[in-house]
């Protein structure tokens, strides 16, 4: 299992089988996101992309199947390796999960004071320019309780990137924000791909982000417990043979 | 529609018997959501009680209807207890026919258990309770073990220990307990003098009320009190904050941007409580004493010199050290009960509730424990 040879790619997963007792939930998952790319996972409600991301990043171990970040196979690596691989990611979680007792500011510095030996002055310049980054100048001193839906996914997003991660997981960063703020999330995330030459993987089901974002997406299917399409989403949308890919992408209307 | 024009309303249906115990009941007007309560009621009261094997339900005249119709006449099938061949509709509009048949049809059983619900049976209840309590167990032994890698961790780098974290539970924890506290202990202070000296005055012993109030409180109840009123302040918020957290993936974020968290969030708690829960026990004894003092000058004719000499007679060092240990012991379990029921909590807001209900209750239980096993040691010791 160790031999297997490493990866190219950012992120490479390989016959990857998620199982929670009797129940299957996901079965022999594979795909690779080159560097610098932007991948869409989509699927249904409950065809296990947020499980799909939650062991991508390490978060669980799988059944069955490697995950290699950069690599690393986090799925049977020692601890050292594994918060190497944990440096290499930032992660935006679906509520943001912003730690509640700490304001913006804090929460971003949060990573930078942990793995950096800046002073406090430095740190909390770094925290301004990351904030600025994402549109929350100001901000710093707000308390995640104070801010809106979709402020918190972008401060969230702004110590996602605290220190600049090669690559990016986001689940669901539009989710349940209006269009306009939805649009200003998607327009962020293409400037970080391009600026900071982040490989960026989404969990999503909004098509017009969808559209908007991903270069390469794959799409999970409840029944088959399996990816039924990868392509591009143009690709996705005209030329699938699939019809349950073909409704998804047109909103259901065949 | 006003009552007075429901009233004298029109009938919702006529009912005839058309054959031997057969019946029909015509329904005239709307067999609709508005009406179906009381439709219901009638129907029920006029058929209860009339000789009946067979119903004709004549629909031709019926104006709108909707599914509540449709329970209606489900629910009389159903209490009659009518077989299909007995219970017949007249005319019925397919929006009745189609509802009703969806519910008394072979498709309408009842809904599977649920994956989370338990099972009934004896047999797999128990099996059931078993796993998970050693699963528990198996969760308790990985938390003492994540406890001491993470106090390996700040041995090793002391930067690590979250500082302002652990001041502000300090404050929390110990600052903000103080008023109940004191206010607690003084009071129980002042019941067991006023209860002592109504025995201990038959014998003209009043003098030894002070020793009583001293002892008991510096080596049993001060510890014990105190490490009740924070279980229940201080144990159950640990828990409360810390499920909120679990539950709203700020964990799995410290996580993944590579924390512990049990050196980010049960370390500083902890170390606060074993650090002011043995403070808040000497305010508690102190307040305790002055509380016996009060009933010794006012009621019991002593003076408090006399008073205060006597408590410093009968207590010993070895006694407030004592005392002070189980503190320690008891601020470990509080704090760290609090933090387990925390990171097992899984689900929505009722585990929030019940992460903070099970931290109060395992801890008092602990307390009391862990309090008679101190008693066995002690006279063991001598």
């Amino acid at each position: 299992m160790t031999t297997s040879p490493a990866s190219p790619a950012a992120v490479e997963v390989r016959h990857l089988r998620v199982q929670y007792g009797d129940a299957l939930i996901l079965d022999d998952i594979s795909f690779a996101v080159p560097p610098r790319d932007i991948l869409a996972i989509l699927g249904g409600s409950g065809s296990g992309k947020s499980t799909l991301m939650r062991h991508m990043i390490g978060l669980e171990r799988p059944a069955a199947g490697q995950v290699f970040i950069d690599k690393i196979n986090i799925t049977q690596c020692s601890a050292r390796q594994f918060n190497m691989a944990l440096k290499k990611i930032g992660v935006l979680f679906q509520g943001s999960a912003l730690i509640s007792s700490m304001t913006v500011g804090e929460n971003v510095a949060l990573p930078i004071f942990e793995f950096t030996d800046f002073s406090k002055p430095a740190v909390d310049k770094m925290v301004q320019v990351k904030l600025s980054l994402v549109g929350l100048e100001g901000y710093e001193n707000h308390f995640p309780a104070e801010i809106s839906g979709g402020m918190k996914k972008r401060a969230g997003l702004a110590r996602a990137l605290a220190l600049n991660p090669e690559i990016l997981f986001l689940d669901e960063p539009s989710a349940g924000l209006d269009p306009v703020t939805a649009a200003e999330i998607d327009r962020l995330i293409l400037d970080i791909n391009q600026q900071l030459k982040t490989t960026i993987i989404i969990v999503t089901h909004e098509l017009a982000s969808i559209f908007a974002v991903a270069r390469q997406v794959i799409m999970l299917d409840k029944t088959t417990k399996n990816i039924i399409a990868r392509g591009t989403p143009a690709q996705l949308k005209t030329q699938s043979a699939h019809p349950y890919v073909r409704q998804f992408f047109n909103r259901g209307l065949e | 529609m006003t009552a007075t024009q429901h009233l004298h309303s029109p009938p919702l249906f006529d009912l005839q018997e058309t054959a031997d115990r057969e019946w029909t009941i015509r329904i005239t007007g709307d067999l609709t959501i508005a009406v179906a309560g009381d439709i219901r009621k009638a129907l029920m009261a006029a058929l209860t009680g009339k000789p009946l094997t067979s119903l004709v339900i004549d629909l031709n005249q019926v104006a709108g209807t909707d599914d509540y119709g449709a329970l209606v006449l489900y629910e009389l099938k159903h209490r009659l207890r009518l077989p299909d061949d007995r219970f017949r509709l007249l005319n019925p509009p397919d929006l009745i026919k189609g509802r009703l048949a969806q519910m008394t049809g072979t498709d309408a059983r009842p809904a599977p258990p649920g994956p989370g619900l338990f099972s009934f049976s004896f047999v797999t209840q128990t099996g059931e309770r078993t796993l998970e309590i050693l699963k528990e167990g198996g969760n308790f032994i990985s938390f003492i073990g994540a406890l001491v890698v993470a106090g390996m961790r700040i041995a090793g780098k002391p930067k690590s220990l979250r500082l302002n974290d652990m001041v502000r539970h300090m404050k929390t924890t110990g600052v903000d307990a103080l008023p109940v506290v004191a206010l607690i202990s003084a009071l129980l202070g002042l019941i067991m003098a006023f209860m002592s000296s109504l025995q201990l005055k038959q014998f003209g012993a009043n003098i030894y009320v002070a020793s009583l109030v001293a002892v008991s409180m510096v080596s049993e109840l001060g510890p014990v009190m105190t490490a009740i009123i924070v279980s229940g302040r201080s144990g159950s918020a640990y828990a409360a904050e810390i499920s909120t957290m679990k539950i709203s993936e700020e964990i799995d974020a410290l996580v993944t941007m590579g924390f512990d968290p049990v050196l980010f969030l049960a370390i500083p708690r902890m170390l606060a409580a074993v650090i002011v829960i043995p403070l808040l026990t000497m305010f508690s004894n102190l307040f305790a004493i002055a509380g016996g003092l009060l009933i010794g000058v006012t009621m019991l004719d002593l003076s408090a010199g006399t008073y205060i000499s006597q408590t410093l007679n009968s207590l010993s060092l070895f006694e407030l050290c004592w005392g002070l240990s189980k503190s320690v012991v008891f601020a470990i379990l509080i704090s760290g009960v609090g933090c387990l029921r925390g990171f097992q909590a899984k689900g929505g807001a009722a585990a929030v509730g019940h992460a903070a209900t099970s931290a109060v209750v395992t801890s008092i239980f602990l307390i009391v424990l862990f309090d008679s096993i101190f008693a066995v040691i002690r006279s063991y010791w001598g």
